[in-house]
């Protein structure tokens, strides 16, 4: 078999390259295994015919667990969030539980990281720590049908 | 390869090759001019400098344009492309009948998806991401389209084992050599889609009551990624084999275009969860496995930048010219065919990393359906593919067609405003998406939010580079248009002066580079191991399916 040629420059090239996509590997492996830091990956079904009767999704809202800490279920259908607007503390550590009663939505807050895909069929979970106090948007980042760009909700933190 | 005597029936054979081949070019060009209409009018309505009229809304707007542009308009330039390469490396008496029976059905399935997205019963982007529910002719017709590529993919097959029935222990002339691995490539990535479709096309007939969401979303990555691939390898055929003529250089090495080919072709599909880092019912392990085989299929790119280069300065020295801005400036800018590509690797410098930093899914999270993806994905597809398709159009009609290039400085300057229009543009968008800016929203205000306001100033900039696009679409439009009613005048260049001759300095080609159907079942078997363990994860949830529902 022949054998392939590779310029001393290329090798170089290539070597530099591997380098650095090896350690992006390690920095995200690093940040999983040390801070525990994974994309939202929650894999917990629910039938999506029958969301407003499956406990805790029937009463969608926030709920207290601790001292700043509180569990907010969120049901998205066209084209609205429920619940529409909550309101914590400053500093409070908040996780989301969202699930779907139609179609696909997103569940963003711009300028906070908080995003996630949320499916019909599962229940998809993400926290966030809100360490300024305002008004966040909450809306909807996966297109669900003509009044998606209506959707949204508020996170009023005080 | 050069024919030593062109007979009267080699001669008919090429010529009707050459239509065949013209007539998957000017669908391209047509879709082309469509679809930038629709996306220049997004711009404007994004940022309410007009408003759709209920008989064509945004939504709708925003289907024909996605599946336009990144379906069909790709689709036909590319399968035009791969039937040049492979008529004109492997000159022969041939029939062309699989590859029409193929352009006719891709056609029939674009109409049949076309005009059920306009009239308004297929507003589900082209993602189609389900339960959104569109008419069975919308599913029907994008499968039609995607099958009529596999008779390209056959034709380009046979014409290959064909040439290595008649030249025993020869290596297959380069571009046909990337046109055969890129389309079996996109014959394993087809799969995905095709399975889909078997499971969305009886429910949307009403045949089944619901799908698993989940499931059709897995497959429709398992496509969507390469597909993406599929429009690089297109665009790296061009940069490979045909933009050195333009400066009279060489292939840097034929042996290594080939590796990063197959290295293309290995790694295109096992990496479709990058696209489902925020999905439920997926676990982070799965995701992370496809993280990793995402910055693998970085150095094929790399080693491309690396050749590209390369050629360039081997030709500039040949020439006597030395230093980085000596050989930049003697590079061809006032050749179009040159300047398309040359500007789309410019582009690519920025799309290729922003690629990077979207892979890692910490980054990813922050920037996820905002427009950071819009932006990427228009400095990716509409960058380096795009222009390098533009400019190789201006050298492949008049060859195709024996007819001189209509009006060269029009063609010079739509490649230039490309340019500059999909720069601003695309920063814009990115910009945006930095600032939290959803993608795919007909209406940003969200009620006169502070935050939404914000997003204002860059979706004008997008606006205006858009603007600036279109008017770089319409130029090319005319001077094709221009072309094809030119008299038939244009001496066609000898075959030789076609494609880039190899630097033999670049070393012997290994032979078994040339197994494209080994590595094809290499590939396939990468695949399924990458995709084994989360799509068991999905059967296994046994997820309850959703009913699906036409909410537009």
């Amino acid at each position: 078999m022949q054998h392939l040629h590779v310029h001393r420059y290329e090798r170089l090239w290539l070597t530099a390259g591997l380098v650095m996509l090896v350690f992006f590997i390690a920095v995200l492996a690093t940040s999983a295994i040390v801070d525990g830091f994974v994309p939202p990956s929650r894999t917990q079904t629910i039938d999506p015919t029958k969301v407003s009767a499956t406990p805790p999704f029937d009463h969608p809202g926030l709920h207290q667990i601790g001292p700043g800490q509180y569990e907010a279920y969120y049901v998205g259908r066209i084209f609205s969030w429920d619940p529409a607007s909550i309101t914590v503390p400053v500093g409070s550590h908040v996780t989301f539980y969202l699930t779907s009663s139609d179609v696909m939505h997103g569940f963003s807050i711009p300028e906070t990281g908080v995003n996630a895909s949320v499916t019909p069929g599962w229940v998809q979970s993400v926290s966030h720590t809100f360490t300024k106090p305002g008004t966040f948007l909450v809306l909807c980042n996966e297109y669900c049908g003509s009044g998606h760009q209506f959707m949204s909700a508020k996170v009023i933190v005080q | 390869m050069i024919p030593t005597r062109e007979d009267g029936a080699l001669a008919l054979s090429k010529a009707e090759g050459d239509l065949v081949a013209l007539s998957h070019l000017y669908t391209a060009t047509i879709v082309l001019g469509v679809g930038a209409l629709f996306g220049m009018l997004q711009g404007f309505s994004r940022v309410s400098w007009i408003t759709m009229p209920p008989w064509f809304d945004y939504y709708r707007m925003l289907t024909a344009h996605g599946v336009l542009m990144a379906l069909v308009f790709t689709t036909f330039f590319i399968t035009g492309l791969f039937t040049y390469c492979v008529y004109h490396s492997i000159p022969r008496v041939r029939s062309t009948t699989i590859n029409k029976i193929g352009f006719v059905i891709m056609l029939i399935g674009t109409v049949m998806a076309a005009l059920t997205i306009l009239s308004g019963n297929a507003s589900v982007l082209y993602t189609f991401y389900a339960p959104l529910k569109a008419s069975p002719f919308f599913y029907l017709g994008a499968t039609l389209l995607v099958a009529g590529t596999w008779f390209i993919a056959a034709d380009v097959f046979m014409n290959v084992a064909w040439f290595k029935q008649q030249h025993p222990g020869e290596k297959v002339p380069l571009p046909a050599f990337m046109a055969t691995t890129t389309m079996a490539m996109w014959v394993i990535a087809t799969i995905g889609v095709t399975i889909e479709m078997l499971i969305l096309i009886p429910w949307s007939l009403g045949w089944t009551p619901g799908v698993d969401v989940e499931l059709t979303r897995m497959l429709f990555w398992y496509f969507g990624h390469p597909l993406v691939y599929f429009w690089i390898m297109g665009a790296y055929t061009i940069w490979y084999a045909v933009i050195p003529t333009t400066y009279k250089g060489t292939v840097f090495s034929d042996a290594l275009t080939r590796v990063s080919f197959v290295l293309l072709l290995l790694l295109s599909t096992p990496v479709g969860l990058h696209h489902q880092y925020l999905d439920p019912g997926v676990s982070a392990g799965w995701k992370f496995l496809h993280t990793i085989l995402t910055y693998g299929v970085v150095i094929p790119s790399f080693m491309t930048a690396f050749a590209i280069f390369a050629s360039f300065e081997n030709a500039a020295r040949q020439a006597g010219v030395r230093g980085f801005f000596g050989i930049v400036k003697w590079l061809p800018w006032r050749d179009p065919v040159f300047a398309g590509a040359g500007f789309g690797m410019i582009l690519f410098i920025f799309g290729g990393f922003g690629g990077i930093v979207n892979n890692s899914y910490a980054i990813d999270v922050l920037v996820h359906n905002t427009m950071w993806v819009v932006g990427h994905f228009h400095i990716t597809v509409g960058g380096p593919v795009a222009l390098t398709f533009i400019g190789a159009a201006y050298r492949l009609i008049p060859y195709l067609s024996g007819r001189k290039l209509f009006a060269p400085r029009l063609a010079l300057a739509s490649v230039y405003t490309w340019f500059v229009g999909m720069a601003i543009m695309s920063l814009s968008m990115h910009w945006a998406g930095l600032l939290g800016a959803p993608r795919r929203t007909a209406d940003v205000s969200y009620l006169g939010s502070a935050v939404a306001a914000a997003w204002h100033p860059e979706m004008v900039g997008a606006a205006v580079g858009g603007t600036i696009v279109a008017i770089g679409v319409l130029l090319f439009v005319i001077v094709a248009t221009g072309t094809f009613f030119n008299e038939p005048e244009y001496t066609k260049p000898h075959p030789a002066l076609e494609f880039a001759p190899a630097d033999p300095a670049g070393g012997p080609t290994p032979s078994v580079l040339d197994r494209t159907g080994r590595w094809a079942l290499v590939a396939l078997a990468l695949a399924v191991l990458s995709y084994a363990g989360p799509i068991v994860q999905q059967l296994q949830a046994h997820a309850y399916l959703a009913p699906g529902m036409r909410t537009w």
